[in-house]
């Protein structure tokens, strides 16, 4: 059927064919009718034969960068006409510039050498505009915190921040509508809202850095996800320019709005792709009065899963998050970050958050919720937080578990979706597949979500680890019809994996899309689209 | 050596809280605002649980002196392994003038009535910073103080006490029955375990009012006005010496 092929134009062939060869094999693995579940995108052999020709078919793997595409250079002309309309703002600086050319986990560095710094929507649109005529690559960048490699140049394209761009433009306490610039950070954002008696509708460890324009760009998830859905949700309008400059006003602050295309749901993880986003109103929901944590520790997965659902019974209405963590992660925190253990060592340990409106009610709730799970042994220790000193103190064990893994060595990090039933199958199979070869495998995340973020560590970068990761870990994802990135994206490292979650007539669709809104491909080129792509 | 040991906990605004001045400047804005245990009364609290599980001391009484909401904290303490509460309830205008003095004349009285070993007191609470209340205790009573204590040992009608001073560590051996009021580094203070705080609310605290222990709260300070600091003007970056010296002379520093 399908050699081992060398060249990448082989590989772009390669998935096309599978699939129009076998629909049969597909609609033979079609459920029962009445089944709820959509069928698989491959068939278990067809899988296999995908991810064999992915990760061996070529020299290097699916994640490093392809070829520079045939976009222009940066000139001295170009540069004059940046300095021109950003006065003081078109850096050249290697060592200004350095900074932005290298992603937070500083696992890609790009070689641009012009970083713009824009403070209007008319500045951008000045920009697209010429770098389209031009052809040139452009990079949209916000705070940086991405973990897929989607927001630093992969060659010399030119990084627009948003960084300047960090005005609130508006805020309605009445419905709770906020409209700001895309650079503000979302920390900053929290704050002006905390003071008008709201909150941001997502929260993540790197609320410090990461701005709301990368956050719609990338559909971020977090840790308020399971009480107040995704931004493809909260989100209520945008500003965005497209590639040839073009400002599409979405802008619009109405709950409600059923005129046409929701166009806006086309850029809210578009990665930067599509369009720049350069201004978001969004919707924000009231400042709870009542905030509780809880930390508790669990045998074993059953038990932990059980306790959700407990929890879900008899919290659910108050409950805002529920994420977990395994005993590795403990270690990493007590090791790396001196965090203390607040509890006795468990094997599994749960962050509980509820958010009420009345304090004496939520504290009866949570406190027969604790009570039942106590009794039932499902839980075989645990803590509660009321204060906010405290409550800060138990959510940094969930928040900075990525920051301590940076200390354990390299990481391989994985952000997969699964049934909830199946999350932690997958960091015991991976541990049982690594035998010893890895320094540690261990797995946290928002098990409220189904959301995994399985990481893998070595002392350093080990290929032949890598090899025996992947595609272990894309092929068991894809076998159980999860996603092989839940709320991390797919930016430079995971583009070419799209295909195990997504079937080859989506990825298509994706395809003309791009090339409606943005011809010449210089909105953040190499990145969440497969090489493979006509 | 086995007794009893008061510890008083102080119902104060969480430390994690940005503190907002009411806008008639007579204090700060207390209402709905989050409230904590000062972190000087958990660590307290946490040396005396410490003692009783060392089988040193044999009971562990909580007490705060303040409104309803102070019962929270006396729970707080009980979760944290004290054995029973005591509420002085004061509330209203005599609350907002409730002071060390007033504090330690109702300890005082408390520890006659409970016949304690030791009063354990934070060194200070961090809403007023007054560090006043363990020494006027200390002295109402007679009795000995080992204040900004970072080790305790109990021996045979003593105790052994590690001062942290300006000078550095100051070691003092005192008679019971004594005051000692904790300094941060004594103990790491642990979280409440939930069997812990489902026991805690079986346990008793106790209701009294100032008036049953001759106890006047007649207050000799009188809070004239309540301001925030002055805001921190942003600073400027200079390019050269020359610069620096030149802003200097504008701004008739040299």
């Amino acid at each position: 059927m399908l050699r081992i092929l060398q060249r990448t134009s082989r590989l772009r062939r390669a998935p096309r064919h599978l699939c129009l060869q076998s629909p049969a094999s597909c609609t033979a693995q079609f459920l029962p009718v009445g089944s709820q579940r959509p069928p698989p995108i491959w068939g278990s052999a067809q899988l296999v034969l995908f991810s064999h020709k992915l990760h061996n078919g070529t020299d290097q793997s699916p994640a490093a960068a392809p070829e520079r595409r045939t976009f222009s250079r940066v000139s001295e002309d170009d540069l004059a006409f940046f300095r021109k309309i950003l006065p003081g703002r078109a850096i050249t600086d290697p060592d200004l510039v350095e900074s932005s050319n290298v992603d937070w986990l500083k696992s890609v560095r790009g070689s641009s050498e012009v970083l713009l710094r824009p403070q209007t929507t008319e500045e951008i649109s000045q920009i697209l505009r010429y770098c389209n005529s031009r052809n040139l690559a452009v990079n949209p960048q916000g705070g940086n915190t991405g973990l897929v490699g989607g927001s630093v140049p992969v060659y010399d394209e030119i990084i627009l921040s948003t960084s300047l761009m960090n005005n609130i433009v508006s805020f309605d306490n009445i419905s709770g509508i906020l409209t700001c610039q895309a650079g503000c950070i979302l920390e900053s954002l929290s704050l002006f809202l905390e003071e008008r008696d709201h909150i941001m509708p997502l929260d993540l460890g790197a609320k410090g850095s990461c701005q709301i324009g990368g956050n719609v760009a990338t559909n971020a998830g977090g840790l308020r996800l399971l009480r107040y859905g995704s931004l493809h949700g909260t989100v209520l309008g945008l500003e965005v320019v497209l590639a040839d400059g073009r400002v599409l006003d979405c802008l619009a602050t109405l709950r409600k709005d059923n005129t046409g295309y929701d166009l806006k749901q086309l850029f809210i993880g578009s990665e930067g792709t599509l369009g720049v986003i350069t201004a978001v109103s969004i919707l924000c929901p009231r400042k709870p009065k009542s905030v509780n944590v809880v930390f508790l520790g669990c045998k074993t997965f059953e038990q932990l899963l059980k306790t959700f659902q407990l929890c879900r019974g008899m919290l659910g209405e108050i409950l805002s998050a529920f994420e977990f963590l395994d005993s590795e992660c403990m270690r990493l925190l007590n090791t790396h970050l001196k965090l203390a253990n607040p509890i006795s060592a468990c094997p599994f340990y749960i962050v509980i958050e509820t958010s009420g409106s009345d304090p004496s009610h939520d504290a009866q709730k949570l406190h027969n919720f604790l009570e039942e799970a106590i009794t039932s042994l499902l839980v075989t220790d645990g803590t509660v937080a009321t204060e906010e000193s405290k409550i800060k103190a138990l959510w940094s064990l969930r928040e900075r578990v990525t920051e301590a893994l940076t200390h354990e060595g390299f990481n391989y990090k994985y952000d997969i979706s699964l049934p909830v039933e199946r999350i932690y199958q997958l960091v015991t199979d991976t541990r049982q597949h690594l035998g010893g070869r890895a320094k540690s495998v261990m797995g946290y995340g928002h098990l409220g979500d189904g959301n995994l973020h399985l990481n893998i560590t070595s002392p350093a970068k080990d290929p032949a680890l890598l090899a025996t990761i992947e595609p272990f870990v894309y092929e068991w994802t894809a076998r159980y019809h999860g996603s092989i990135s839940a709320e991390h994206g797919l930016g430079l490292k995971k583009r070419n994996y799209i295909y195990y979650s997504k079937s080859s007539q989506a990825v298509a669709l994706m395809g003309h899309i791009k090339a409606m809104l943005d011809p010449k491909g210089i909105l953040n080129p190499y990145k969440t689209l497969p090489d493979n792509l006509k | 050596m086995s007794g009893r040991v008061l510890v008083g906990v102080k119902r104060v605004i969480d430390y994690a809280v940005k503190i907002r001045v009411k806008p008639d400047h007579t204090g700060v804005v207390t209402d709905g605002v989050k409230h904590s245990m000062n972190p000087f009364c958990e660590i307290a609290v946490e040396e005396a649980v410490k003692l009783k599980e060392k089988k040193l001391i044999q009971e562990v009484v909580a007490v705060s002196c303040g409104p309803q909401q102070s019962q929270e904290t006396i729970r707080t303490a009980l979760a944290m392994g004290a054995d029973r509460g005591i509420h002085v309830e004061v509330s209203g205008k005599d609350y907002d003038s409730l002071g060390p003095l007033q504090v330690s004349k109702i300890l005082a009285a408390l520890a006659k009535k409970e016949e304690a070993q030791l009063v354990i007191l934070g060194k200070q609470a961090i809403d007023d910073d007054c560090n006043q209340t363990g020494q006027m205790t200390a002295a109402l009573l007679d009795w000995p103080q080992g204040t900004f204590a970072s080790e305790v040992s109990l021996e045979a009608g003593k105790v052994k006490v590690v001062r942290e001073i300006d000078g550095g560590l100051e070691t003092i051996k005192i008679n019971t029955p004594a005051v000692l009021t904790a300094d941060l580094r004594l103990n790491t203070p642990r979280y409440a375990t939930l069997p812990n705080i489902m026991k805690a609310k079986k346990k008793k605290i106790a209701n009294m009012k100032p008036a049953d222990l001759g106890v006047d709260l007649t207050s000799r300070l009188e809070v004239l006005r309540v301001d925030e600091p002055p805001q921190r003007q942003a600073g400027m970056k200079v390019e050269t010496v020359e610069d620096l010296v030149g802003k200097l002379k504008e701004a008739g520093k040299v």
